[in-house]
């Protein structure tokens, strides 16, 4: 048993224009100190038992389906359950 | 010619394609539900716009896991043509049948007009019908139409002819070198935002589209009959 913990962000050469609005909004709210805001996705996956490498089979599904590599990158963290 | 309009749960522009391609085209078409495992009847394959699976994870992310999408692959291996639509295009995209992404529109808006798209290639077998260079009127209905690809697949598209249409004058998503529909290497699988099934008939505002339909009709009865 482990939850694996997902983050995908937008590739550093793709445009957020969402992350771009938000950082807007907060120039607007006086928080000029704020450079740039990228907005990205966070997945929990909880995986049961599987006789499968775990960091084989997180990379299989985020470059299968969970992400998509021409625009994103992703990074994974493991927690193993007692 | 016979054609597969195929149909994802959320797909919404099915009906228009179906229309299209039997009402105004006149030729045989047939919906396709998207756990088909077999299209060999078909000679032309239609991937057609909506929100499949709800956009959830990525636009035609899910979509692409579909068991007809094996076969849409198989078809374009074979050199069928397949044609995307909006979330069509993003589903093809997704299939690594086409390069390159869909993004969120620059302005961040739901964007639903008529445009003016620039034919830049007719040399295909969707465009034969068009003058290089023609100005069309075809509408565009999308949030995630904002082409885009790395540098090196941009040189490519160019150096190949890929680029089929652009936005003419405004462009409405912020998309690459104003690309509005792209082609595979092979020029047998295009994708495009503009709905050119939504401009069949003077009635609907554009007739411009249907050319688009006869082109796809004129090659392959070039090659089979």
């Amino acid at each position: 048993m482990a939850k694996v913990k997902i983050f995908v962000t937008l590739r550093e050469s793709v445009l957020d224009p969402q992350g771009s609005a938000v950082q807007g909004s907060l120039a607007k709210m006086g928080y000029n100190e704020v450079t740039d805001v990228r907005i990205g996705k966070y997945l929990e996956v909880q995986i049961g038992d599987t006789e499968r490498n775990i960091d084989e089979l997180v990379k299989e599904m985020c470059e299968k389906l969970l992400t998509n590599t021409v625009i994103e990158d992703y990074r994974y963290e493991v927690e193993e359950a007692n | 010619m016979k054609f597969a309009v195929l149909v994802f749960p959320g797909s919404n522009c099915d009906i228009d394609m179906y229309h299209a391609i039997k009402d105004e085209l006149g030729e045989e078409v047939e919906y396709v539900w998207h756990d088909a495992t077999d299209l060999s009847e078909f000679d032309g394959i239609l991937v057609p716009g909506g929100f499949s699976y709800g956009d959830y994870l990525r636009c035609g992310a899910m979509a692409n896991q579909s068991n007809v999408m094996v076969e849409v692959k198989k078809a374009a291996e074979a050199g069928k043509p397949v044609l995307g639509v909006c979330n069509g295009f993003q589903i093809l995209t997704e299939a690594g049948l086409l390069p390159g992404a869909l993004l969120r529109n620059k302005n961040l808006k739901f964007m639903c007009r008529t445009v003016q798209l620039k034919v830049e290639n007719n040399d295909t077998q969707f465009t034969n019908q068009y003058e290089k260079g023609q100005i069309i009127n075809i509408p565009i209905a999308h949030g995630e139409g904002n082409y885009f690809c790395d540098e090196e697949t941009l040189a490519k598209l160019k150096a190949n002819n890929q680029i089929v249409f652009t936005y003419s004058g405004e462009n409405p998503n912020g998309s690459l070198d104003d690309i509005a529909g792209i082609i595979n290497e092979r020029g047998n699988v295009l994708g495009m935002m503009p709905h050119p099934e939504r401009a069949v008939n003077d009635l609907l505002g554009s007739s411009d589209g249907l050319a688009l339909f006869k082109s796809i009709v004129k090659q392959w009865r070039e090659a089979h009959v």
